[in-house]
């Protein structure tokens, strides 16, 4: 708080300095009086809005680190026992101790990968139309249409490949529908975060590129894709960030399992959150609340590591040589 | 436009000086490049729309057969029963439930979100802006499940004698009034839910604010301003479209928000009376469906749940509108 | 070699608005011609009509001819990819590419036209860095990033990127309005070099500039805000400045307005 104080201090000298009486009438008094009243009101509401910008920070730093204290204390020993990263939950009950998390470590990374696989390449070349390419109509319907996918929750879109998949299809519950639903939530975080960093790059340099006779398609490509490939890739990640922990369109399409499971198109599936939904009724057992916690943290983690990975990619991308 | 594609005037003639003519063995394919890149561009564009429509499409081909055959109405009633000879269900439990749980989500959120959002662009020390911010998005990194796990067992507890608090001096007023249900209450669940969209509000403020020119700010400073009167002047009208938008996104989130609601909802008992207290349990949408995802069992009963997240999509949907249409407003001002 | 350009009749437009009225004239081969007015006067924008960079903005078009030598720029059968390519543009604010080194930066335009001959790309670079005056400054540091040069620096290798790909005319939209004194004498020293081998045109805002550079000065000037810009006159440089035959022409070099 000292900078708060230390702020405040020109606003102090500069109430008295305005408030000085030149010698002579009440009138002059009178008139300067006046106007340090909405001086001194404007200076304390300045600092009352310090204070409350500094106590909403540390408001919402309440959360925070009470839900990562709370999963790191509760979860950390789960991550230091000799299966957890090598086994699965085969017969291992509710009541039964530890386990393994490898299935769904597994799992959770094939199909945000392959989801990626899709949503990916949907998401930048929609973004590359919206920036570079799209000019009325068509372009306000997708960029419209695209704000919509970003509202529809995740258990909408579920639905959807539900009834598309299994109603009207026939297919059965699959990794693979999971999936699919996942990139319909993948792709409007992919195309906002790739539009905002290609608008980011500077028209100055698709006229250079142009003036250089370079057409533009190879001007997209190598020099917008270039300029913002850093912050793209931190889109990306964000987004395979969002949908790893995505559980909904797993309870609805792809059914857990205990088991190692590599085939995204048949059967039930294990993922992370999963996982933890799995002990969710038995949380009141040790056993299976210290369960819920170690795979929470797995999947923090996993989500930390994504960032941090492609922090480092984008560094090394935006710097060459 | 052109259907040279072949030659360029750079190839027919010869360099300056002693140079060999460009050696462009792609400009022939440019404008094929361009057609096939614009066009993969368009085309991801336009099934971009597709997907969105069939998505309204097969919800609604599936849910109207359902509804056709729903003997309650389904707007009004409170009644859940899609299986069997007779079904009757209707949605007025669910549609309260969730917007009641994300309008106190909203409320909780959206200022505290906008006040942590100026702290770390105006007003926290530039050691620890990006430290600070880095925390912040770690928030908005926590998968919601996580936050139904937290809520579940750490938060509960917690919540429960402040519940009790507010029951005992206040329970006179009917949104306030006990229920005896002391788990999972919309009053809770909103509380989470203000929680999970925090970091979403304040993230995308965050980065409107960051992007006020400073010339605005500058400008204000110049004339004598205080920083919050800077801020109330430059920073604020500069992102509040911004600020819209991230609130609309936080809404559109809490709206749908499944499994951390899943994690903690008390689902009402058959036949419970009415009640307008925010300590009252009942069940949103989003956690409807999904507590329920195993009885998809037969097209009519699925069709009621697919009904049900129609709504919800409905719901969404019209959030999305709205604020699209106070964003261009405000642009138009502010331009 | 370097091309002679023709403009006939040109009128220049953004939508609806007209910008330009009226143009013709000619430029000369091998030596420099300067546009000087005031602001708003379409000097800049009739420039980007020389090699259709006007295009890039979304509703611009122009009615007229612009002939280089004997090619038709505004042919229904030229592409304006190929006119960029033979007439090179150096713009107001040095724009090196951020993400790429000072020897991608002048190699880019060959690169992104499929010449990937190293051999090839090594010595058009150091022709192109040598002809834009860098190379002794650079050609320790070429895998550096081109965004760590000075301004004026960032300039010249602008220059060498758009001379890499050897246009037949080179245009510059005031190439030294963000560049300090010593700077600007480099890059004006370069020009006077440059047009041992291209046809220069240059905008500029600095009229000691137009009449140290130029060989040929034409004044564009508009009546009203709103109104179109139109070329006043075209002429020697010396001629221009000293005995010109407009009176706006003459008031605008004597300072009495613009």
């Amino acid at each position: 708080m000292s900078t708060a104080t230390d702020r405040r201090a020109p606003d102090d000298q500069v109430v008295p300095g305005e408030t000085f009486t030149p010698p002579g009438g009440r009138s002059g008094r009178d008139a300067l009086s006046e106007m340090s009243n909405p001086h001194r009101a404007r200076a304390v509401k300045d600092v009352v809005a310090r204070v409350v910008m500094w106590a909403a920070f540390a408001l919402a730093m309440v959360p925070l680190v009470w839900i990562l204290g709370t999963v790191v204390a509760k979860g950390f020993h789960m991550l230091t026992t000799a299966t957890w990263w090598t086994g699965n939950q085969r017969n291992i009950n509710s009541d039964d101790f530890g386990g393994g998390a490898r299935h769904a470590i597994e799992g959770t990374l094939q199909m945000v990968g392959f989801t990626a696989l899709i949503a990916v390449p949907i998401g930048i070349l929609t973004a590359v139309y919206l920036v570079e390419y799209g000019r009325g109509r068509l372009a306000k319907a997708i960029s419209f249409t695209v704000d919509i996918l970003s509202g529809v929750p995740s258990i909408v879109a579920a639905l959807f490949i539900y009834a598309v998949w299994v109603t009207a299809f026939g297919f059965s519950r699959s990794g693979f529908a999971a999936a699919l639903a996942l990139v319909l939530l993948m792709i409007p975080v992919i195309v906002r975060s790739t539009e905002e960093m290609l608008k980011l790059v500077p028209n100055e340099l698709r006229e250079a590129a142009y003036a250089l006779g370079v057409p533009k398609w190879a001007t997209v490509v190598k020099i917008v894709l270039r300029t913002a490939f850093s912050g793209i890739v931190t889109g990306v990640l964000l987004g395979i960030a969002r949908v790893m922990g995505e559980t909904a369109p797993l309870l609805i399409l792809a059914p857990y399992t205990k088991n190692f499971q590599r085939d995204l198109f048949n059967g039930n599936f294990p993922t992370l959150p999963m996982m933890i939904n799995q002990d969710r009724g038995d949380f009141a057992l040790a056993t299976a609340a210290e369960r819920m916690w170690g795979a929470a943290l797995t999947l923090i983690l996993l989500v930390l590591l994504l960032n941090v990975i492609g922090r480092v990619i984008a560094h090394f991308g935006a710097v060459k040589k | 436009m052109s259907t040279v594609t072949g030659v360029s005037a750079a190839d027919q003639t010869p360099g300056p000086d002693r140079r060999r003519p460009l050696q462009s063995d792609t400009a022939s394919t440019g404008r094929i490049g361009d057609r096939l890149f614009g066009g993969a561009a368009t085309v991801s564009g336009i099934l971009v729309i597709v997907l969105v429509t069939l998505i309204a499409i097969f919800l609604i081909v599936q849910a109207v057969p359902a509804l056709m055959d729903n003997s309650a109405n389904f707007f009004t009633s409170r009644v859940w029963a899609p299986g069997g000879e007779q079904p009757a269900f209707g949605i007025l439990e669910f549609l309260w439930t969730t917007v009641t749980a994300s309008t106190i989500a909203m409320v909780l959120s959206v200022p505290v979100g906008v006040a942590v959002a100026l702290f770390l662009t105006q007003y926290a020390p530039s050691w620890m802006r990006r430290p600070a911010a880095g925390l912040v998005d770690l928030l908005a990194a926590v998968p919601s499940i996580v936050y139904g796990l937290w809520g579940l067992i750490a938060f509960a507890p917690v919540f429960k004698p402040v519940q009790s608090f507010i029951e005992d001096k206040l329970g006179w007023f009917p949104l306030f009034a006990p229920t005896g249900i002391s788990g999972g209450t919309i009053c809770f669940i909103g509380v989470v839910l203000a929680i999970m969209v925090l970091p979403i509000v304040t993230a995308l403020s965050r980065e409107v604010f960051d992007q006020t020119p400073t010339a605005h700010k500058e400008g204000a400073l110049a004339l004598g301003a205080t920083q919050w009167e800077m801020i109330r002047t430059a920073v604020l009208p500069f992102g509040r479209p911004g600020v819209i938008s991230a609130s609309m996104l936080a809404l559109g989130r809490a709206l749908g928000e499944t499994i951390a609601v899943t994690f903690l909802v008390s689902a009402l008992a058959d036949g419970n009376p009415w009640s307008w207290s925010l300590f009252n349990g009942g069940e949103t949408f989003a956690s409807k469906i999904a507590n329920n995802a195993s009885e998809f069992s037969n097209p009519n009963k699925t069709g009621a749940y697919i009904a049900a997240g129609l709504v919800l999509f409905v719901l969404t949907f019209v959030v999305n509108s709205i604020a699209r249409v106070v964003i261009e407003r405000r642009k138009a001002f502010t331009e | 070699m370097a091309k002679r350009i023709d403009v006939t009749d040109l009128n220049v437009y953004y939508g609806s608005f007209k910008a330009v009225e009226g143009v013709s004239m000619t430029v000369e081969p091998r030596s420099v011609t300067a546009f000087i007015g005031p602001s708003g006067c379409g000097k800049s924008t009739f420039l980007r009509t020389l090699n259709r960079m006007h295009e890039v903005i979304p509703g611009g078009r122009v009615e007229g001819k612009v002939m280089l030598d004997d090619q038709d720029l505004y042919a229904s059968s030229m592409d304006p990819v190929t006119v960029r390519r033979t007439v090179g543009m150096v713009f107001q604010r040095p724009n090196p590419f951020p993400t790429m080194s000072i020897y991608d930066n002048v190699a880019a335009g060959l690169r992104l036209n499929g010449v990937k001959n190293k051999k090839t790309l090594d010595g058009i670079v150091e022709q192109s860095l040598k002809g834009a005056n860098l190379w002794t400054e650079v050609k320790d540091r070429l895998s550096k990033p081109g965004a760590g040069l000075s301004g004026g620096q960032q300039q010249r290798l602008c220059i060498a990127r758009a001379i890499a790909v050897q246009p037949q005319v080179l245009l510059m939209d005031e190439p030294c309005s963000a560049l300090d004194p010593i700077s600007t004498l480099a890059i004006e020293d370069l020009v006077n070099e440059l047009k041992n081998d291209f046809t220069i045109v240059i905008v500029t805002h600095n009229m000691q500039q137009a009449a140290r550079v130029s060989d040929r000065t034409a004044f564009f000037n508009l009546k009203a805000t709103g109104e179109p810009g139109r070329l006043v006159e075209i002429d020697d440089t010396t001629r221009i400045f000293n005995n010109p035959t407009e009176q706006a022409t003459e008031d605008y070099i004597s300072g009495r307005f613009g």
